[in-house]
Order: structure tokens, then sequence, then C-alpha cells
């Protein structure tokens, strides 16, 4: 756009033209404003635009979908010994995709039986619905250590944080004796006291479970929330000394307000994250206490008992320790991620 | 300065023997919640010989009393004799036992902060280029492996497969190629934990305004990654020593079963299963005394290092 | 007349997932021997990455993408990092904004100041500079030694008490107005002809910074470096600097001895800034500037501070002025400007065309920002 290069008359026309005042809305046009999100939105973007973090979701979306749904129309139980009814022992110690002596006939006589897609184990039993089970318990076993360690963490946490002084002290003296004590041995020695106190619970519902899962549950709810506790007191601590809240009592603000409107949403992030984080550390415990026969009960499976009895026989059946041992990696690894991934989205004190 | 450092290390020393304090309790009373004693799994002991057991070990006494007598001598490191194993005194066993430990700990634990410190800071200083995504993706996948499975793939192959090392442990002395295996499943996770560690606290570092500042002055940058930056990164691997120590200890429990070593974790296990009461509780408070005693080292050489930490 | 300093069209980016950020957008000015030059704008104008500019430390992902800077005739833009280092706090230097998060907090201040000497000591001595010096007694001084006497003596010019104890504390052990004298002192020890001072009195308390400016004032007087203050606050310039440029989005909208731009502003910007002073005296509304400062990935196709304006004018919007000059002493870069000296006959039509053709607009640099940034979206 030249302004009146040889053109005196086009010099004056585009002089008029150019040199007269802008309106307000074609002003206005120059400026994007980029629209305001929330907190929320952005993070869940930022989540979402993350191809590790999606991955791992997806992953363990398909692992927990499948967990559920295959059991209910597999044809094998995972306590049922086949061969055991009529003593055959063609059963036991299958490689995968064998057949024991009746299924083979079954076979040739045209008819079809559902493979055992990972043989079998010592007893007879498809391993396949085992390992499906034992990620049962495990996912389980992390989901809700996760969720005890953040009610009461957060419970604690957040008291201790809010009243402060005196109570807060001798609160957070406990979570430091509690936090230097070596938390496996003492969960090794819980789980044993535990498997030899707790009453027999057969005939209850909580059967199924075991006394070994249960004696984890209490030793997680004794002594697993104190990282979380220390979490959300300093987060509290953090919070309450901020401008806003002052800014809030000043206008009259009572403490539920206050602690509904500004502490929980604040501490939020870093309670999701923190809980999310637990989960895979809380599987990591629960499969190495099975390892050494300190997790659930038999006949349920647990993968760290998996990985265990497949020890015995790692050199004739290498595949009995690495599928659950692979199950195990996958799971934590991708929790791990996902972890990492929300931490990256939602935590406000990464600065980027 | 010296002298709210002394005061720093007086008040964490009362705070560690607390501690000891209330594990001791816990152990006693702990294992006194079983029913029935020590010895109901004995086979064959009629009621008399069950008493003169109960009255040899002070088993008799009211609890109370057993509880002080047992604190006393525990914090004298004496923890009765053994049950199971007749005639040893329980410390006896367990330093013996600490004896083959010992060294493949150390040595995990010392492989683990090199290690780690070298690659964590490799990866920060080259940010974003292949070497660091490389690092990255190695330690985020060995802190999800479980210490168990890395041992028995190890074992598989290595000692199944290839041979290379001998599958039951320390057989001879003077032969330490049975500690090459364990040595390496013990430092995994702490190695892969402090790279980690070392490469978000240097990323921080790097970032941060002082080392602008001795950019700004001329200072070349080697002098600023090992003179200004590393001493304020490593501070916190410090902080995690203690722990890892507990890791380690906790690892040792798995690595010594798969790999047959003959150490304390191996002790630990054989007197659960065994029952073997006063050996559980002197272990117990001997690694958490171990543990408790490194994190107090870590926690006081952070001061040192670093002037301005308070306890809260 | 060669400058000390000479900046010319210097233009720095960041380059970020979400698209180019043009921090510095085409700045140029020089500097001449024991100036003082006073570098105003709001944040994000860009004043403090020209200032990391020149001293090449700007962080990744920032690169210097056009332009030049010439020290002592000396280009600096391209040179080597080892080349530079060696110019960095010897013949240049640089105070920060924050003096609480600028020292090593590991080392005591002594140390951090020893270093900053020896650090160009040494190469001094390995081109044969260095001399074997004995003290009274004949034993022989080391370069530490004088070293530590500089670092003392250089604490003492800033006014810091009891010397012999300060060097062998922490920095977490002094205030924030301390910390700068110290960082100050830093900056200075090997006698640089060149002290940039980025907002060095915004992270202090009013009455330190009233302190510090006089400091710097002093010191200038005594070692003659020139200093180009960057800062936000008129208040600072009018107390100590000789010349101001003043930038918004990443420009120089206006250039010119203090006196000329505080009493007589051409630029709408500058004057917006001058009229949002509160005064004491007149209990007047405060008169700020409308609008909001500017997104960097959407810059306008013309003037950047035309949609702000209360005289843009259609051309505003089109394309960007150039710097013109006002008198000897003063330019300034606006079309209204341009279109008074033209109606009042200071310059003639053809001169008038010629300079508006000579403008452009940011029609590419915008589609590009604005592209990017709508991916990103």
């Amino acid at each position: 756009m030249k302004i009146g290069d040889h053109n005196p008359f086009g010099f004056q026309v585009n002089y008029e033209k150019f040199f007269s005042k802008a309106s307000k809305n074609e002003k206005d046009l120059q400026v994007k404003m980029r629209p305001s999100t929330s907190f929320m939105k952005d993070g869940v973007r930022a989540f979402v635009h993350n191809p590790i973090a999606m991955t791992c979701f997806i992953v363990l979306l398909i692992i927990v979908i499948s967990i559920i749904i295959i059991p209910i129309f597999y044809p094998y139980s995972y306590d049922l010994q086949l061969g055991l009814a009529t003593s055959d022992g063609s059963y036991n110690n299958l490689s995968p995709f064998e057949y024991g002596t009746t299924e083979q006939e079954i076979i040739a006589s045209g008819g079809s039986v559902f493979p055992h897609i990972f043989g079998t184990d010592s007893l007879g039993r498809d391993y396949f619905i085992r390992v499906i089970y034992g990620a049962r318990v495990s996912l389980a076993v992390g989901f809700f250590a996760a969720v005890i360690v953040l009610i009461i963490g957060t419970l604690y946490g957040s008291i201790s944080g809010l009243i402060g002084g005196k109570v807060d002290m001798i609160m957070m003296r406990i979570v430091d004796v509690i936090y230097s004590l070596p938390d496996m041995l003492i969960i090794i020695l819980l789980s044993v006291i535990l498997r030899k106190t707790l009453p027999d619970l057969t005939g209850t519902p909580l059967e199924n479970i075991g006394v070994g899962m249960i004696s984890i549950f209490i030793v997680f709810a004794l002594l697993y929330w104190v990282g979380m506790a220390r979490l959300v007191r300093g987060q509290v601590l953090n919070i309450k000394q901020e401008d806003y809240i002052l800014a809030a009592r000043s206008i009259g603000a009572g403490n539920s307000f206050i602690i509904r409107k500004h502490l929980i949403p604040n501490c939020m992030s870093i309670i999701i994250i923190s809980a999310a984080l637990q989960i895979p550390s809380a599987i990591f415990t629960e499969s190495f206490l099975s390892f050494m026969g300190l997790g659930v009960s038999l006949p349920m499976p647990s993968l760290g008992s998996l990985a265990s009895d497949g020890l015995d026989s790692l050199t004739i059946y290498p595949w009995r320790l690495f599928v659950p041992a692979v199950a195990i990696c996958l799971i934590v690894l991708c929790l791990n991620l996902l972890g990492d991934g929300l931490r990256d989205a939602f935590d406000p004190t990464l600065k980027d | 300065m010296r002298k709210d450092t002394l005061i720093y290390i007086g008040k964490r020393l009362i705070l560690c023997f607390l501690t000891i304090i209330v594990v001791i309790t816990a152990t006693f009373f702990l294992m006194n919640a079983i029913p029935g004693g020590p010895f109901l799994s004995e086979k064959g002991t009629s009621q008399t010989i069950l008493d003169n057991l109960n009255h040899k070990y002070g088993l008799d006494q009211p609890l109370f009393m057993q509880y002080i007598n047992y604190l006393k001598s525990a914090l004298i490191f004496d923890y009765g004799p053994s049950i199971k194993q007749k005639g040893k005194e329980v410390i006896d066993i367990i330093l013996t036992a600490f004896k083959t430990s010992l060294p493949i700990g150390v040595i995990a634990g010392i492989m683990a902060i090199v290690f780690g410190t070298f690659f964590g800071s490799l990866a920060a200083v080259k940010h974003n280029k292949v070497i660091d995504r490389v690092i990255m993706v190695f330690s985020t996948a060995s802190v999800a492996f479980p210490s168990f499975v890395i041992a028995s793939v190890l074992l598989y192959v290595f000692c199944s497969k290839l041979g290379w090392f001998p599958a039951n442990g320390i057989t001879t002395e003077g032969d330490y190629s049975g500690y090459i295996l364990p040595v390496i499943t013990l430092s995994m996770y702490p190695t892969a934990y402090i790279t980690r560690l070392t490469r978000s606290s240097t990323l921080d570092v790097l970032n941060s305004d002082y080392i602008r500042t001795a950019k700004a002055k001329g200072v070349s940058k080697p002098v600023i990654l090992f003179k200004h930056a590393l001493r304020n990164s490593l501070t916190p691997v410090i902080t995690y020593a203690g722990p890892m120590f507990a890791s380690i200890i906790t690892g040792s429990l798995v690595v010594e079963q798969i790999f047959s070593i003959p150490g304390l974790g191996r002790v630990f296990i054989r007197a659960i299963t065994g029952r073997d009461y006063p050996l559980i509780m002197g272990t117990t408070i001997f690694l958490t005394v171990l543990v408790i005693g490194m994190i107090l080292i870590c926690d006081i050489l952070y001061k040192v290092v670093n002037p301005r930490v308070e306890l809260e | 007349m060669s400058h000390l300093l000479e900046v010319t069209d210097l233009h720095t980016s960041f380059m970020i997932p979400a698209g180019e950020v043009k921090s510095v957008n085409g700045v140029s000015f020089n500097l001449d021997e024991k100036k003082i030059l006073g570098i105003v704008g709001e944040s994000g104008s860009g004043k403090s990455v020209t200032a990391y500019s020149i001293m090449q430390i700007l962080s990744y992902p920032g690169k210097i993408v056009g332009g030049s800077i010439k020290y002592k005739g000396k280009e600096l833009v391209g040179l080597p990092d080892k080349e530079m280092a060696k110019l960095r706090g010897n013949k240049i230097s640089i105070i920060f904004q924050d003096p609480m998060t600028c020292l090593n907090p590991v080392y005591t201040i002594g140390n951090q100041l020893v270093e900053a000497i020896m650090i160009h000591q040494k190469a001094d001595a390995k081109k044969g500079k260095k001399e074997i010096k004995k003290d009274k007694n004949g034993k022989v001084i080391k370069d530490k030694d004088i070293a530590k006497e500089r670092a003392k003596h250089m604490l003492d010019l800033v006014g810091i008490n009891d010397i012999d104890r300060r060097m062998k504390q922490y920095p977490f052990e002094f205030s924030g107005g301390m910390l700068q004298r110290i960082m100050i002192a830093m900056a200075l020890v090997c006698e640089p002809d060149i002290l940039i001072a980025d907002e060095p009195t915004t992270a202090l308390d009013v009455t330190i910074q009233a302190q510090i400016l006089e400091l710097l004032k002093s010191i200038q007087e005594k070692m003659g470096m020139a200093i180009i203050i960057i800062t936000h606050d008129l208040g600072v310039v009018a107390q100590i600097c000789d010349e101001v440029d003043v930038m918004y989005a990443g420009r120089i909208v206006e250039k010119g001895t203090v006196d000329e731009i505080f009493y007589n502003p051409q630029h709408e910007y500058t004057k917006g800034l001058l009229k949002s002073i509160p005064r004491l005296k007149n209990s007047t509304k405060l008169v700020p500037i409308e609008g909001n400062p500017v997104d960097v990935f959407a810059l306008p196709k013309g003037c950047s501070f035309a949609p702000r304006c209360s005289e843009c004018m259609e051309i505003c919007l089109e394309k960007y002025p150039q710097m013109h000059s006002v008198n000897e002493i003063h330019e300034t870069a606006c079309f209204k400007f341009m279109q008074s000296l033209y109606e009042a006959k200071k310059i003639s039509e053809k001169e008038f065309s010629d300079y508006l053709n000579k403008c452009e607009s940011n029609e590419k640099a915008k589609t590009e920002g604005g592209k990017k940034h709508e991916k990103a979206k």
C-alpha cells in the first residue's frame, strides 16, 4: 500500500483516507483476546495433549475393562483344579495351548475346547484366568490403599495444619516417628502377627479376601498415610497465610466457608496427584508381600504370589514367572506415568 | 553458626531415641499379642517342660516386667538367646549374617549414588536431547520393576541360561562373582530414583537466578556446573540416602532369598516362618536402629552442607 | 562518532512450541561513555530481554534473530561464548531485579566476590601481565589475597559495614537492600565500562530504593562507567538518568533527553505514562492508559500501541511508524506526530510520502504468529 507515489491526487486522496481517525470498532478488531479458561479446563487440556499420559490411561482402561469382563465369560475359574475330580494328572503343568487328556478326546471327536492361553499350573488350574484374578487383586489393593491413604492422610494433615500450635506440633511429631520407621519391616511384622490374631473368617463375606489382604489393609491404614498427611499439612499451612484467606475473613467468612471454598479446592490437585502416585506404590508393596507369602490367602491368586510360585519352576516353565512379572511392571509403569502426567498438567507449583 | 547446628543435632538425637523406644515397645507388644506363646508349636512338649522353658526365658513374669527387662537389654543390643537356633545368642546370629549383607548393601548404595547422580546430571545438562530421553526412559522403567522381578530375570538369564554366575550365592571365600548379581539388583531401584531426583533438581538449579548471575559474571560453563550448580542440586540426594538405605534392606529380603545368600534378610525371613520370636524382635530392632541412624547422619550432613536448613 | 555501545535494529525472539514470540522487534540505541540511559516500559515490553541480549545470557529458547550489537566497535552478536565470557563481568556487567535469589546460597559472599575478580584476573595473568608482588615482610602476596583486598574495598565503596565479618557470611544473612549493594559491588569489582541495571530497585522498599539510586549515581561519578537502567518507574528515570528510551511491545517508541521526554512528550504512550503518575497536589482522578498490554502472539498489523491510542488513525492500523527526529535530542515514532509536522509545513509532501512508503506493516508477522497460536488452541 503505497501512498501517493507518483500521483499527487492519489496522495491527497489517500492522505484524507488514512489519516482520518479510526473508530473504536476498528481498533477492537485488532485486538484478539484469548479466551479465558478455568484451571480445570486448562489442566484437562494439558493432560489430553500429553501423549504418554493418554497412552497409559488407555492401556489402564483396557486392563481394567478386561479384568472386569473376561472372568464373566471365561470358561475356567481361578480355583478350579481341572482333573482333580477324575484324578487326571494330565492337566497339571500344561504349556500354553496344550490340552489335558479328556479335552484332547473332545477335540478329536469334533468338539471345541477353549484353549488354555497360558497353560495350567502345578495343580491343573488355568493360568490365564489366575493372572486375570491376580491383576484384579493387585488393582483392588492399590485402589483401596489409595482411598485409605487419601481419607486418613487428608483429614489428619488438614486438621493439624488448621489448628496449628501445640496440637500441630504433637501431631507432627507422631508423624515423624512413624515416618522414620522402615515400613517394610513393620509391614511384614504386622502381617505375620495379624494373620495369627485375626479371627477365622470362614463364613463371613470377607472370606474370599482372606486374612492376608485384610492385614495388608490394616497395615496401610496404620502406616501409609503419613506422607499424604505431611503434604496436606504443608499445603494448608501455606494457604492459611495467603492474603486471600485474610481477605475472606475480613469480609466475615467463617471457618467452614473458608475450608469449603478456599482450602479444599487449592489442595485438590496436590491430593489427587499424590493419591494417584500412591496406587503403584501400594501395588508394589502388595506384590512384594505376596511374593514372600504374606499377602492374600490361597487359593486367591495375587500377581506377587504367582510370581513367587513361578520362581520355583523358572528353568522349566519360565512364562509362569514372566507373565505375572510383566503384568505387575506394566500396571505400575502405566500408573507411574499417569501420575506424572497428572502432575505435569495439574500441579500449580510446577513452573513451565 | 555452630551453636544452632549443635541444637539441631541435639533435637534430632532426642527424636531418634524416642523412635527407637517406640519401635522396641511396639515390637515387644506385637510379639506378645500372638496367642499361645512361642513354644506351642514345639512337638512333644509336656507341661512341665513348657513351664521350664517359659521360666528359663522369663516368660512367666508379668508382662510389664518382661517389657522393662527387654527394654533394658535391647538398648545394649542384648536380645537374648534364640529360641529355634539352640545355643546361639540372637545378637551373634544377627552380626554373623550382617557381615555378609553389609558389603552387598554398601556397594549397592554407593553404586546407586555414583551412577544416579552422574546420569541425572548428564540428563539435565543435555535437557531434551536424545540422551536425556534415553536416560529418562530407562529410569522410569526401572522404578516400575519390583526387585524380585529384576532378581528373577537376572537369575534366569545369567545363571541358568548363560551360566556366568553361580546360582547359589556366596560359595567360596574370595569368590566374589556371587556378589555381582545381588548388588546389581539391589542398586537398580535406588539408581533410577536418584537419577530422576538429580535430574529434576539440577534442572531447577540450572534455571535459577544465581546461575544466571554466575553466567553474567563470566564464569565458564564447566565451572558453573561443577562449582555452582552441583552443590545445590545434590542436596536432595543426601536426604534420600536414608530412605535409600531402608529400601536396600527391604530389597535384600527378597534378593538374598532368590540368590541364596546367607545374609540378614534371609535370617529375618526364616525367623518369621520359623516363629523364632526373639530373633524376629532382635532383627527388627537392629535394622530399625540402623535405618534411623543412617537417616540421622544424613540429616546432619544436609545441615552442614546447606546452612539454611532448620528443624521445622 | 563511535559510541561505547551501538545497538542496531536488534531482533530477539523466543521460539516456543506455540509460535515465535518477538520480544525485541527492532530496537536501536547508542550509549556513550559516562552516560546514564534509562529504558522505560511495561512488563513484557522487551526491556529485560534487550539487556540479556546485550550480555548474551538469554535463556533457552531465546535467540537473537537479527540486528547488531557493537561494543567499542566489536560485534557481539555471533561471538563465541568463550569470548563473550571474557567480557561479562569484566567490561560489561549486569545486576538483576531480585537480589535475594541472585546469589548462590551455599557459598559466602566473600567467596563469590573473589570469584568475580579471579576469573578475569587469571585471564590477565595468562597474558603475561602477572608480577610477583611482595609485602612488607618479603612474603609473596598471592593473587587471591589481592582479590580479597579488592573485594573488601568494593564492599566499603557500596556502604557495607563490618566488612571482615560480612565477607564470611552467607546470602541469607543479609537484607534485600544490602544484597543489592553486594550485587553492585560484584558487578563493578572489575571496573567495567558498562553497567546494566535491570530493575534494580523494584524488589526493594521505597526508602532503600532511593539509597540504591544515590549509590549508583555516586559510584558512577567515581568510576566513570556508563549505565543502562531498565525500569518501569518514571520516578527512577527522573532521579538519575540523562537520556530515556521508551519501549512498547518490543520497539522503542520515543527517545530523548530526560527533560525533553518529561516536558515535551510526543508519543501518546509516553504522554499516557506521564499522565498516569498520581499527583499529590491536585486531587484529580487517576488517568490510566486504556486497554490491555499487547498479546505477544497476536501483534497488531500496524502500530502496536494503536488499539489503545486515543489519537489512533486508519493508517496506524495498517503500518507501524518509523522513528523520526523531533529535534536534535529527541526522536519519536508516531504517525500523529508526522501528521502534525506535515500540517505545520515543517516537512514537504515528498519527504512525508517517502517516510510513509518506508513504513511497513506487521502483516507477515501477524499471520505466522496468529496461525501457530490458532493451532495451539
